[in-house]
């Protein structure tokens, strides 16, 4: 499987220097990785690419010594080894950056590198000038400026990241792996980035890096690793591929007949966003959501997608652009008259930002309507229970009492729960946040049957999503959103895997 | 760009922006030497030799805490026993002068080793078990407060039983500085320098700053804050022992209230409540302002009901003003590190 292809330059005819063989990982029920395999030669630049969920992360998080695989093996340097933990990784010369940098904002960057073991001369005390001088030759390795003596705070996520990169370094790394490294970058931080990387192979090193971006996969990648719904598909030499073969492969299967869309018929427009930006965050974003049809926001990861939602519900200020609900224009920056207007959010996160956890599920459907099931500013116990007494049965909750607190409940039906709580306001439009995420297969159909029973009776719903077959499945139209921008709006008809990857990663079909 | 166009700003950037922060202790001090200024001007007497002693000697205690208490809130915990453990410890070492006539010295040796006890106690529960430090140390603020009742059992240690010697530390100076204030100044340097220089004192500030990365990089969380608390305690029983010798008498009220005067002076100092950064320098010198200005106030005439408002001020504008060094840092710091990149 390991192709010894001879794009760019001389790839190397050594041994590998890390090779991983068939690895498994499940949590609990959920299969994460099925056959985990890659070989890194010493020198070359190796990119990693897949769906989101395809395994990526978790081969990762195997390689970087957090999670033990369940079958497999791992050789580095041509010896089997098992690594105990992050440490053991470290000493055996693998070093991982995260794509949250992981540093000491109140320290400096030369101490963010040497942390727990710098440079010290007699009594153990700490030689800072040697700290220093370490710190520049490693940076000049690197050919980057940064001064070692300032705090880390404040530094940009692109000189973070140098700074984990030259930590890497200090440990005589000879396996970086790096997980969407330029995710966050802007074009002028990724070519600086590129510049390092190729520095580090020329120094003998291997670097396997995880990205969304093909064009940047062709541009500075010798060989690629396709993964797909936690298996490995193939390696091969960039110039043996095209960007389509890519893409074929990263989404290569059938799409299952899961979701049960019926067709309607869209009316007035519920919601009209025009022109809408928010600055560094997106720009110029124009949509409108009728009732009975349900848009899907689709893009990568940190695209900006929650983000649009965010300010279209008034939780983040819009610097300009407007919300129209109904006709009637929102104020900026208030989440209270978007849902006096007849708005609700679903978040993503809901432990954090949905439920209260230690209260009762007829206390967390009634939170949202407490205004309509009081008396005097007094909540009627009995109200809120007859309210999730009506909600329970049509979200197909499963529950001991309506009184058990929802912590008690498993992810799909806290779910529920949540999105109880905001139909329980009757609302026009319903904006939902990743509606299936991290819950079982049985609900997910559930959910998506409940959306399409709130569509069929006139609700307008935006859907944030970042599984493909649950975008095609349920959206009546799709709007891909990459990097702040609006990159498509397609109808159902025009929604496949494939255009709507390549709005979201950036492709033009041209460059196929 | 080349490299000496562009490491000249940064680094320039970088010494200003050290000065900036080296400047809050500089700040402090001068703050307490404008107060001293201020009221000597309205009272002849503020200045006097022995009001300057007087001033000293009552900001030693609070500082010494302080030191203590800095180690353990850069590791984002707490110590709120510390005026307990004073109490308890000063209470103790007189009872042992009394019944069992110790030596002099030992007094401080017994102060040192109750204190880290009960360090090593708090030290445990809050990294073994992992109940939060602020719990932790509320709940032996309390218990030891309790146990020193039952002890003392409304008795009075009285000077006629302390070796006079003992109580030498509290009263006697060299060249007009008092024996208790060099003791504390030797401790702020000896911690304040090991925080600096030491692998073991950086992880305090690396642990504060972010727990989860110090994970990562393999730094002995849970050692070194047990270590932290078990400094902190010590350090509070020492204080029990300078407390005696200061006052030559003690009952079951000694060092009541004490911990949050020390919070209160290490977070002026510029210790960062949440962890991460500040200095044992800072918080002697916060404990040094928050007592020059009770002294004033007593000076000028003023009620004294008005310290404890001032006081509190005092932190609401230290906290205030450290959130804006922050945002003021941060933006700075993000603008340095623009200009370079354009050159």
């Amino acid at each position: 499987m390991a192709g010894d292809g001879g794009a760019r330059g001389a790839l190397p005819t050594e041994e590998p220097v890390l090779v991983l063989e068939h690895a498994q990982k499940s949590f609990g029920a959920v299969q994460a990785l099925e056959d985990g395999s890659i070989t890194l030669y010493p020198g070359e630049a190796h990119a990693l690419v897949g769906e989101n969920g395809a395994g990526k992360s978790t081969l990762v998080k195997i390689l970087a010594g957090v999670h033990r695989p369940d079958a497999g093996r791992l050789l580095i340097n041509g010896a089997a080894v098992s690594l105990a933990g992050p440490a053991a990784a470290r000493d055996a010369g693998v070093s991982i950056i995260y794509q949250e940098p992981t540093l000491f904002p109140d320290l400096s960057v030369a101490e963010n590198i040497f942390i727990g073991r710098q440079p010290t001369g007699p009594g153990h005390r700490i030689d800072r000038a040697e700290m220093r001088r370490l710190t520049r030759e490693i940076f000049a390795r690197l050919g980057v400026e940064l001064d070692p003596n300032r705090p880390a705070r404040g530094l940009s996520v692109a000189d973070q990241q140098i700074v984990e990169i030259a930590k890497a370094l200090s440990f005589n790394a000879n396996v970086l792996v790096m997980d969407e490294p330029t995710a966050a970058l802007t074009g002028v931080e990724v070519e600086r980035l590129f510049t390092v990387m190729a520095t580090l192979r020329g120094q003998g090193a291997a670097v396997l890096f995880i990205s969304h971006r093909l064009e940047e996969v062709f541009a500075c990648s010798q060989r690629v690793t396709i993964m797909r719904d936690g298996r490995f598909i193939l390696t091969a030499p960039i110039a043996e591929v095209t960007i389509d073969d890519i893409i074929r492969s990263m989404v290569g299967r059938d799409l299952d007949a899961l979701f049960p869309k019926t067709e309607t018929q869209p009316g007035d427009a519920v919601l009209e966003v025009d022109h809408l930006s928010s600055q560094g965050v997106f720009e110029d974003i124009s949509f409108t959501v009728r009732s009975g049809e349900i848009v899907a926001l689709a893009g990568l990861v940190g695209a900006g997608r929650s983000e649009v939602a965010r300010a279209v519900f008034g939780i983040d200020r819009r610097t300009s652009g407007k919300v129209l609900l109904a006709g009637e224009e929102l104020p900026n920056g208030q989440p209270g008259a978007a849902m006096a207007a007849g708005m609700a959010l679903v978040p993503e996160d809901r432990r954090q930002q949905g439920l209260v956890m230690d209260m009762g599920i007829d206390q967390n459907i009634a939170l949202a309507s407490l205004r309509r099931l009081s008396s005097f500013g007094l909540i009627r116990r009995s109200s809120e229970r007859a309210l999730a007494k009506t909600w329970a049965p049509r979200l197909q909750l499963k529950f001991g009492t309506l009184r058990n607190a929802v912590s008690t409940l498993s992810g799909g039906n806290q779910q529920k729960v949540v999105l109880g709580k905001w139909l329980a306001r009757e609302p026009r439009l319903l904006i939902i946040d990743e509606p299936t995420r991290g819950i079982d297969v049985g609900t997910k159909a559930e959910v998506h049957r409940i959306l399409d029973g709130l569509v069929a009776d006139g609700m307008a719903v935006l859907m944030i999503s970042s599984e493909l077959p649950e975008v095609l499945g349920m959206a009546d139209r799709v709007l891909v959103i990459r990097e702040g921008r609006m990159t498509a709006d397609l109808t159902r008809a025009e929604a496949d895997e494939q255009t709507i990857m390549r709005a979201a990663t950036g492709v033009s079909s041209e460059a196929a | 760009m080349t490299t000496q166009t562009a490491r000249r700003p940064s680094g320039l950037m970088s010494s200003r922006v050290s000065d900036f922060l080296r400047a809050r202790e500089v700040g402090i001090a001068l703050l307490v030497v404008v107060i001293v200024v201020v009221t000597t001007v309205n009272n002849h007497h503020f200045a006097d030799s022995a009001s300057i002693q007087q001033m000293l000697t009552g900001a030693s205690l609070i500082a010494l805490l302080g030191v203590g208490e800095t180690m353990v809130i850069v590791t984002r915990n707490v110590d709120l026993s510390v005026g307990s453990v004073l109490g308890l410890s000063a209470y103790i070492i007189g009872d042992l002068f009394k019944h069992q006539h110790i030596p002099a010295w030992s007094g401080f040796v017994v102060g040192i080793a109750i204190g880290a006890a009960v360090g090593a106690v708090n030290g445990f529960i809050t990294t073994v078990l992992r109940v939060p430090s602020l719990v932790v140390t509320l709940a032996m603020l309390y218990i030891i407060r309790g146990l020193d009742g039952v002890i003392v059992n409304g008795k009075t240690i009285d000077p006629d039983v302390i070796p006079a010697s003992f109580t030498a530390v509290g009263y006697k100076t060299v060249f007009g500085v008092p024996w208790l204030a060099i003791i504390v100044v030797v401790v702020v340097i000896a911690v304040g320098y090991a925080m600096r220089t030491f692998r073991a004192g950086r992880d305090l500030y690396a642990i504060g700053s972010n727990p989860d990365a110090a994970a990562l990089a393999g730094i002995p969380i849970e050692r070194r804050v047990f270590t932290a608390f078990v400094v902190s305690g010590a350090l509070a029983g020492l204080g029990g022992a300078l407390f005696l010798a200061l006052h030559a008498q003690v009952d079951n009220s000694g060092g009541i209230g004490y911990e949050l005067t020390v919070v209160a002076a290490v977070v002026v100092g510029g210790v960062a409540i949440f962890g991460g950064s500040g200095t044992v320098v800072g918080a002697a010198l916060g404990a040094l302002l928050l007592n020059t200005i009770s002294q004033a106030l007593v000076a000028s005439k003023i009620s004294a009901f008005w310290n404890q408002a001032i006081a509190g001020a005092l932190l609401l504008a230290a906290i205030g003003f450290d959130r804006w060094l922050t945002v003021r840092l941060t933006k700075r710091l993000r603008s340095s590190e623009g200009a370079h990149r354009d050159v």
